[in-house]
């Protein structure tokens, strides 16, 4: 099943991943990170397509793996 | 079985710090040239050259040697290290500010040399690390700090269009100008920031890619509003495509 791998910690809340996401799998989380930012967060998990496309829009490397 | 699609390219440190701003384009430019290093290869014979400016934290993100560079002297400094060690590949990682401002002289100069070198350069049309004045690239009517009332061309001149003016130097082989405002614009400027490394590997001459970037801390945008921006405005007077390329036509 495909699956993304998101270092929370690292996410600057700009959410492009969300908007670059055709299926809505990432939402923005309740809790605050490390860096004071409310991250992104896994929504619907098995919505995933392991497309990459919240990987290859986000500026700080945030999400570490995609699998298909 | 599960298959690994992507991964964080290795020419990234693995402790590395992103300083800029959330959503700046500057963080999905260096992991594109680090994937180029990664598939071509390249990673354990690459010296970096950073410039003063956003830039400036590239030791802190690329697995690579970087050296800083004064203040638009990037070029210049990479033409030094090319020349004592042709077999390694040198790029530099500047700026509009800094390319296309302080250090045109010797960006325009290292070019008609053909020094081996490739030049990524971020525009996003301000200073950004200052805190936003106009630069050479601000446009026509844009609010910046030093242009409170929006950039005249009366007072302030006009943009400078960098792919269109290196274009004409000989011995630059390839030129383009790319955004990263969508996934298959971040794809596009994938395929121009190798080909900008194979013109070096080949020995082809300097390859240059200009990248139109955001700045959304500066732009007093959201980082979708920037991105709508260079889709919109910035592509209108920046427009993107390849305006040169000798490296198609080696191969």
């Amino acid at each position: 099943m495909a699956r993304i791998v998101l270092d929370r910690n690292r996410c600057k809340a700009c959410y492009l991943c969300i908007d670059a996401c055709p299926n809505k799998v990432l939402c923005v989380d309740d809790n605050v990170n490390n860096l004071g930012y409310y991250p992104v967060k896994i929504d619907i998990e098995k919505n995933c397509v392991g497309c990459a496309m919240c990987a290859r829009v986000c500026p700080d490397m945030a999400i570490e793996k995609v699998y298909k | 079985m599960e298959q690994l699609v992507y991964k964080r390219p290795e020419s990234i440190k693995e402790d590395f710090k992103i300083p800029f701003c959330p959503g700046c384009d500057h963080g999905v430019a260096v992991r594109l040239v680090a994937e180029v290093l990664d598939e071509l290869g390249l990673r354990e014979k690459t010296i970096g050259v950073a410039s003063v400016g956003c830039s400036v934290c590239s030791y802190d993100i690329f697995n690579v040697d970087i050296v800083e560079a004064q203040h638009g002297r990037s070029m210049a400094v990479a033409t030094g290290i090319k020349r004592s060690k042709p077999d390694k590949i040198v790029f530099t990682y500047q700026g509009d500010g800094d390319l296309a401002s302080i250090g045109i002289a010797e960006t325009i100069h290292a070019m008609a040399r053909g020094e081996k070198i490739t030049t990524i350069c971020i525009n996003n049309t301000t200073y950004g690390m200052t805190g936003g004045q106009a630069g050479p690239t601000t446009l026509l009517g844009q609010v910046t700090t030093t242009t409170v009332n929006g950039r005249n061309s009366e007072t302030s001149g006009f943009p400078l269009k960098i792919s269109e003016l290196l274009k004409e130097i000989d011995g630059v082989a390839y030129v383009a100008r790319v955004s990263l405002d969508s996934p298959k614009s971040i794809m596009n400027a994938k395929k121009s920031i190798k080909r900008a490394f194979e013109a070096q590997v080949k020995g082809l001459g300097t390859g240059f890619v200009e990248i139109l970037s955001t700045c959304p801390t500066n732009w007093k945008m959201t980082p979708q509003q920037a991105h709508e921006r260079v889709r919109g405005e910035m592509s209108e007077v920046f427009v993107p495509g390849v305006y040169k390329d000798k490296v198609s036509e080696a191969i």
